[in-house]
């Protein structure tokens, strides 16, 4: 009797604990994937990367003059995250469905084709002729994004750059060294400054891009401006000994120590720093560099001593000089949940405004139309815009093609190429198991 | 008490709570991410069924080679550190600097309560080579060796992130040793003394095995701390050079949340798990037969 109601009455606590449970599950569940955004936001909120001042900058401008109808009507709030955590951020926030109003695209393009995929990116091209101001972008900056984008417009092109390479244009005065036009000029230039104890080149390893920038720059000269898209097509592959070449020649400059001590330590304003302080003759970046060179306070060499040159050819090769890699710098997506009239007036205020006040204020080019007359910062800056205006055929860079796995892989290992513990080989094997391993 | 503890009701009441909030946040997420190692896909995609793919590429990827090989590598060097350089601490406290001893406790126990963030940002500072030459590579240059770029290669990086976590956590296995000294009978060791025992045959004979149970709770401790080592390697290295000092936990993390592929992501943490679940089994198995002794 006794062990029968005991029993009975085990099974009937082990019900209530098991339902009791349950119900606690459903109910945090619930609570879960309420965070959406069925309320229209009350903040355009902006999530950025700390590295990316210029946007920012720019944005708070616009929201004291240009657009302050719009501002008053959804407050501009930006939020940063350093640049290497934020594909991170972003996967986590989209899982949550609480990403904010408008937000920089992740590293990888794959990761916000992905979001795009899931109807959490606003369709841009829709939403700007319907505003009417889809003829504020420059085409050829839409082209870009279409390239990156798999056709579609799911970035504003907060900044448009091309990249290639700043020098110092009194040191290579000083030094006798021409502006080179080929990888063997270059190479010969960079012996010339280190023997005369000159870092020739500054670049942050700890970033990684910079250096594997070098790479695609090579891969574009001597193999043509779609030897990395055949490698996302699986017609080529990084290990081929033409591929493993271009790692070969970055890896040499680092082994003749032409990127200074401990590059893996470098972080990107201790690399631009670098350039701009004099320390060292050359930077490849991309044109948004020009913010830091028109800023007296960062560029103590001054802009009128910063010349621009596109990355040197590659004897041989069936690239061409003027293909430059070009890209939308920090692309900018907005959100499709929360995408509505208040979002909409901002939209179309940034692009009629943007373009001229990130111009004027800091020398940066973007996508957008410059609606008012600008005159360049610099000389540099002058033949920045040039180039982009008279450009034909862009390229992307080394990652553009690549899963989010192959681009951290491809980055956090180009140090170690470069300071000689990772070999060539091993780099681009490394690299092209990322990309198979799907 | 026997009848409190006899009453189902009560036993039920008591534990319940904790067994409710212990369930929720641990056992239903461990069941979870069971389930999702037979997935693919991410929160943004959604998840499709994916079978034994994840198990099978388990076996085959050479970055999770990598990996366990470097936990491993890591959690006895560590541990080994830990509890050697804490056991020399307490014998220090107990029988060298004896009541003298608390100023010197507070400060090696110190870096204990640091956020390992500052003491990974302290470690970087300390051993860097650019854009400045930092303190060691100064002294370094200072007896005419060149500057080492330390966390340029794997080698130099893993003995860096060896010394930040022995230094930031022997003064815990220290504190927790010296209870363990202070336990032993002052009378055992008089009488020790006066059969001639001293010195290194004293610690040898008489307090190495009346403070191995203790030895071997901390042992316990620090091979679990560093099989889990997550946030000093993040702090201090994040993983690199490359992948060089990257441990389950990290590549876990980074598979999951960086590569947005929670369902291989969890299929490494269940391997963890599973190398977790045994290394204590083992353990305690030794600890078992050994506390009897003891």
């Amino acid at each position: 009797m006794i062990t029968d109601s005991s029993a009975a009455r085990r099974a009937r606590l082990a019900g209530m604990t098991a339902s009791a449970a349950a119900m606690v599950v459903l109910v945090s569940a619930c609570g879960g994937t309420g965070g959406g955004s069925a309320s229209p936001a009350k903040n355009f909120s902006y999530l950025s990367v700390t590295e990316n001042t210029t946007v920012k900058t720019a944005l708070t401008t616009l929201s004291k003059g240009a657009c302050k109808t719009a501002q008053d009507a959804q407050p501009l709030k930006v939020e940063t995250v350093p640049q290497a955590s934020l594909d991170q951020k972003l996967q986590l926030l989209a899982g949550q469905n609480a990403l904010p109003v408008q937000f920089a695209a992740g590293n990888a393009p794959a990761l916000t084709q992905q979001l795009a995929g899931s109807g959490q990116v606003a369709d841009l091209e829709k939403e700007l002729k319907k505003l009417g101001v889809y003829d504020q972008l420059e085409p050829a900056a839409v082209s870009t994004i279409k390239a990156l984008y798999g056709g579609k417009l799911d970035v504003l092109p907060y900044e448009y750059n091309i990249e290639g390479i700043f020098y110092n244009k009194k040191v290579f005065a000083a030094n006798g060294i021409a502006v080179p036009g080929t990888w063997a000029e270059l190479t010969s230039a960079a012996a010339k400054l280190k023997a005369k104890g000159i870092q020739p080149f500054s670049a942050s390893g700890q970033q990684g891009w910079p250096l594997t920038r070098l790479i695609s720059g090579y891969l574009y000269r001597s193999l043509g401006p779609d030897a990395l898209k055949d490698v996302a097509d699986g017609k080529a592959k990084l290990t081929d000994p033409k591929y493993v070449k271009a790692a070969a020649e970055v890896a040499a400059l680092g082994k003749k120590g032409y990127f200074g001590k401990g590059v893996g330590s470098i972080d990107y304003d201790t690399a631009m720093n670098q350039f701009l302080s004099g320390k060292a003759a050359m930077l490849y970046m991309g044109s948004w560099a020009l913010a830091n060179i028109a800023d007296p306070k960062q560029d103590t060499v001054g802009a009128a001593n910063v010349g621009f040159m596109p990355f040197p050819a590659v004897t041989g090769g069936t690239g061409s000089i003027d293909q430059y890699p070009s890209n939308v710098g920090l692309g900018i997506a907005l959100g499709a949940k929360s995408f509505d009239k208040n979002t909409g007036d901002w939209v179309s205020c940034i692009t009629k405004n943007y373009g001229s006040t990130a111009l004027k204020d800091q020398g940066a080019i973007s996508g957008f139309k410059v609606n008012a007359d600008v005159k360049d910062a610099s000389e540099v800056a002058g033949q920045v815009r040039q180039t982009i205006s008279s450009s034909k055929q862009n390229v992307l860079w080394f990652e553009a093609l690549f899963s989010t796995k192959a681009t951290t892989v491809s980055q956090t290992n180009a140090a170690g190429l470069v300071n000689g513990s990772l070999s060539p080989e091993k780099f681009m094997q490394t690299v092209q198991d990322a990309l198979s391993s799907k | 008490m026997h009848r409190v503890l006899g009453d189902r009701k009560a036993v039920l009441i008591l534990l319940g709570p904790a067994l409710l909030v212990y369930s929720l946040i641990m056992l239903v997420p461990m069941v979870w991410s069971l389930g999702y190692s037979f997935t693919k896909g991410n929160t943004i995609q959604g998840f499709t069924g994916n079978g034994l793919g994840n198990f099978h590429r388990l076996f085959t990827d050479p970055a999770v080679r990598e990996a366990l090989w470097f936990t491993a590598k890591y959690a006895v060097v560590v541990t080994l550190g830990q509890v050697v350089a804490g056991y020399l601490l307490a014998l220090l406290y107990v029988f060298f600097l004896k009541k003298a001893s608390a100023l010197v406790r507070t400060l090696v126990f110190f870096p204990v309560v640091l956020p390992t963030v500052a003491v990974g940002l302290l470690f970087q500072k300390f051993f860097q080579v650019a854009p400045q030459t930092g303190p060691v590579n100064s002294l370094l240059n200072a007896v005419g060796i060149g500057s080492i770029d330390w966390f340029g290669s794997a080698g130099h990086a893993f003995w860096v992130l060896i010394i930040m976590d022995i230094w930031r956590s022997m003064g815990f296995y220290a504190v927790l040793l010296f209870a363990g000294l202070v336990d032993i009978p002052e009378e055992v060791l008089e009488s020790a003394r006066l059969d001639g025992a001293s010195g290194l045959r004293l610690v040898r004979h008489i307090v190495l095995p009346m403070s191995f149970p203790v030895l071997l709770s901390s042992l316990i401790f620090s091979i679990n701390g560093t099989l889990k080592a997550f946030d000093s390697i993040v702090a201090l290295t994040n993983g690199g050079p490359g992948n060089a000092t990257t441990p389950l936990t990290l590549y876990m993390f980074q598979t999951s949340f960086t590569y947005g592929d929670y369902g291989y992501g969890s299929t490494i943490a269940l391997l963890l798990t599973v190398v977790c679940l045994l290394v204590t089994l083992v353990v305690f198995r030794v600890s078992r037969r050994d506390l009897t002794k003891g």
